[in-house]
């Protein structure tokens, strides 16, 4: 059961278990996918890659920036039966690119990473904390991301 | 040579006219021996045959003075556009000439200005007084010139140019003034959406851009004794990291920006923007120089506030203040924290609060006695509403803080080697420190030269829905009072909301126009125990609902507070057996006793809608709150609302 007071103009409700169980019949208004205001995932609806999306960490703004644009938009738009094969020269200048900035890119993370953020999509909803909070569920964070890139 | 054949173009057609008219006249006239060249007729006019001529002298007369008039106007304008010419040329040469002048290469600078030369010339003609166009687009030409010719001259081995100031760059596309997490979130949005841009960050500062939370969290419950010099932190998820974003690598010097092929970011640290020249695009350090822009953020943040009565109590009392916002104040008061017995934080909002907490902790190892006083009545009391702010006090003082509530600082001064507050109830406090956390004054130092609004209510910049003060700046942070669609103007002090403001601002230098949409989120920690998020406004002031989960008869108090978190172990203990003798049905007098915020949702009303929402100890669930307040809808029934959040799971 669950229980109520007031103090002055705060309103306290205790409430159990049981009492949150049947389904809430608060109405909540649908999200349209292609509004402009909101932050795009890691694809826009034009099926363009959001440079921007929280999820790729600092990838796409590093010194290797554009070497890892490049690799990656390769892969995206590959549509060779094993995606991303015709790739393998951008994304060796983008690996070359990342050994000079060990510290930045510290060398265990390969080509994991832009399959995962391929894969993955879904952007962290609380994205914008990942520049401080990182969170598990973030692509670009294989333990590099968390010391350095961030 | 020049004046004489542009004179010589323009009284061409005149001599022509002038002379085709003066035949006519003669053949009318009917003299024999009038001759074509130009001033004869006029001389020969002037004194010619008077007889039968009255109307032909008329008109002789007429066209000399036309001509004679002409001539003088030609003159005049030539000259005046050689003056402007020469004064063009000097004015010029003489910028390249202090700027270049500590490079010491005569051969180049003289090359390159008649480059200059060549250059101006065609301008020369067409005279264009508009120096505001023109400026710009000729220095970052002349400097990556002067820089070329100059660099093989640098390595013959003409050290002073080296470290020169000149190869400093003089336009950045993209400036952003100040160097916190704003103006990183935005410099890493702009070089995301613009491929090859650079991007310049000048800040005061003498650090890269950092994170301001853990330096008063994490920072100080860090096991390592370095940890003043490596500022590396344990996250929530045990990893560890910098408080800096990015180490120094990520960033490109910058004296190499111009020239970087794929751009980069680059921080002057140490400068101080200290004039903004709108109109023409540029901005002045406080060494002079001279920066312009094509698109410019202003981030400058914020600087602590002091009470003012501790700013009049004299050198020694402010010797033994210390305001928290820096890396250094981190590092000071850490040391102070291990010199001295006593320390007294005056505030009793968020960063009060955090430092009480982290600094209770210490006192249980070290001895140090941790004060902290505010007006209000509870910690958190502009923010919490009574009961759990109240709740939150009890928590602070459990981490080893002596709390004095409803203390308002008459005076301090210093006496007997020891600080002695007192308070307008004519209470007094001894201390060795004082930290003063009373608020943060939003730093607006650009408004007055830059021509720029500042708001009356909340301070900072005023600027739009789309984060722009005018059309080619923005503001981010803490010094931006912008408007919000959903919830008004307001400005924001948090971090997450400079994150996601810089990233808007950033997005909106490279062409987006978005306005502020995502609700940023803030929370705190009182220890590494418990811990709330929140969003949007949270202001004690406004009514608020808040819906807890309460413990069951089933539920023995002890196992509630150790699943949730809470620190009242003490009180469940002598609770313990009441409660599982009383049947669910009426629980009031006992639930009450035990005040049992362990953990629920806080709903914070404007009008029955709903604009702000504190996730009290129950996390990943921000997703859910932020979708509420975008939502913008009146809810009858706010229970309903709060079971979506599942409270009763993990």
């Amino acid at each position: 059961m669950s229980y109520c007071k007031q103090e002055g103009k705060d309103r306290i409700i205790f409430v159990t278990k049981e009492d949150h169980e049947t389904p809430s019949n608060a109405e909540l208004i649908a999200d349209d996918p292609d509004d402009p205001y909101e932050d795009q995932g890691l694809i826009l609806p034009n099926g363009e890659i959001n440079w921007n999306c929280p999820c790729l960490g600092g990838m796409a703004s590093g010194p290797c920036g554009s070497q890892f644009k490049e690799a990656f938009s390769c892969f995206h738009y590959s549509q060779e039966e094993v995606k991303g094969s015709e790739c393998i020269e951008q994304f060796r200048t983008m690996q070359e690119c990342m050994q000079r900035y060990p510290d930045l890119y510290p060398q265990e993370e390969d080509k994991e990473n832009p399959r995962q953020a391929e894969s993955g999509g879904a952007p962290a909803a609380d994205g914008s904390a990942l520049l401080s909070e990182n969170d598990s569920s973030s692509v670009a964070s294989p333990d590099s991301a968390s010391a350095a890139v961030g | 040579m020049l004046t004489c054949r542009a004179v010589w173009k323009k009284l061409a057609p005149l001599a022509r006219a002038s002379s085709t008219v003066c035949r006519q006249n003669v053949r009318r006239a009917g003299w024999n021996n009038a001759r074509t060249p130009l001033f004869v007729p006029l001389a020969h006019m002037s004194t010619g045959p008077v007889g039968g001529g009255g109307d032909n002298l008329k008109y002789a007369l007429l066209v000399g003075a036309a001509f004679v008039g002409g001539l003088t106007y030609a003159v005049i304008t030539l000259k005046g556009d050689q003056e402007r010419y020469l004064e063009r040329m000097t004015e010029i040469t003489s910028r390249k000439h202090k700027s270049a002048s500590q490079i010491h290469t005569e051969p180049p600078a003289s090359s390159f200005e008649t480059k200059l030369e060549a250059a101006a010339a065609p301008d020369a003609e067409t005279a264009a007084p508009s120096e505001a166009a023109e400026p710009p687009p000729d220095e970052p030409l002349a400097e990556t010139s002067a820089e070329e010719a100059a660099a093989p001259l640098t390595d013959a081995g003409v050290e002073e140019a080296a470290d020169s100031k000149p190869s400093l760059p003089s336009h950045a596309p993209y400036l952003l003034i100040g160097g916190g997490t704003a103006s990183f979130a935005a410099a890493r949005s702009i070089r995301a959406r613009d491929p090859g841009a650079k991007v310049l960050i000048v800040t005061d500062e003498p650090d890269l851009p950092y994170m301001r939370p853990p330096l008063s969290k994490e920072l100080w419950f860090s096991d390592d004794p370095s940890v003043t010099e490596t500022l590396r932190f344990k996250q929530w998820n045990g990893k560890e990291r910098s408080i800096y974003f990015q180490p120094p690598s990520f960033y490109i010097d910058a004296k190499e920006l111009s020239s970087a092929e794929n751009g980069g970011v680059a921080v002057l640290t140490g400068r101080k923007v200290v004039h903004m020249d709108v109109r023409g695009n540029k901005v002045k350090l406080d060494d002079d120089m001279e920066i312009s822009y094509d698109k410019c953020l202003i981030a400058t943040g914020g600087v602590p506030r002091n009470l003012q009565v501790i700013e009049r109590a004299g050198e020694e009392v402010m010797k033994r203040t210390t305001v928290f916002r820096k890396i250094d104040d981190f590092k000071s008061l850490d040391k102070v924290s291990r010199d001295t017995q006593s320390i007294t934080i005056i505030g009793g909002g968020f960063l009060g609060s955090e430092l009480a907490c982290a600094l209770g902790r210490r006192s249980t190892e070290s001895g140090l006695e941790v004060i902290q006083m505010f007006p209000e009545k509870g910690n958190m009391g502009k923010v919490l509403p009574e009961y759990l702010s109240n709740w939150t006090t009890e928590k602070v003082k459990k981490e080893g803080v002596k709390v004095i509530r409803e203390a308002v600082v008459k005076s301090v001064s210093y006496k007997d080697d020891k600080l002695e507050i007192k308070l307008k109830d004519g209470r007094v406090v001894r201390t060795d420190h004082i930290v003063a956390a009373v608020g943060l004054e939003p730093n607006v130092d650009l408004a007055k030269s830059g021509g720029l609004e500042v708001d009356s209510d909340f301070g900072g910049y005023r600027v739009n829905a789309e984060l722009q003060a005018r059309s080619n700046i923005w503001v981010a942070g803490d010094a931006a009072c912008f408007y919000d669609i959903r919830l008004g103007r307001r400005r924001v002090e948090h971090h997450d909301h400079a994150v996601v403001s810089g990233r808007l601002a950033g997005e909106n230098m490279t062409g987006a126009n978005k306005p502020y949409w995502h609700q940023s989120m803030f929370w705190s920690d009182l220890g590494p125990d418990v811990g709330y998020e929140a969003i949007g406004i949270v202001d004690s002031s406004l009514p608020t609902v808040g819906v807890f989960a309460k413990a069951t008869a089933k539920d023995t108090p002890r196992a509630a507070t150790e699943e949730s978190g809470t620190g009242i172990r003490s009180e469940s203990e002598t609770e313990d057996t009441a409660t599982s003798a009383v049947a669910p049905a009426a629980p009031a007098p006992v639930v009450e006793h035990r005040d049992e915020y362990g953990k629920g949702i806080i709903f914070y009303l404007r009008e029955k809608v709903v604009v702000g929402i504190i996730l009290w100890n129950v996390f990943n669930r921000m997703p859910i709150a932020r979708k509420i307040i975008k939502d913008g809808e009146e809810h009858t029934d706010l229970n309903e609302v709060a079971k979506l959040f599942n409270i009763h799971e993990d």
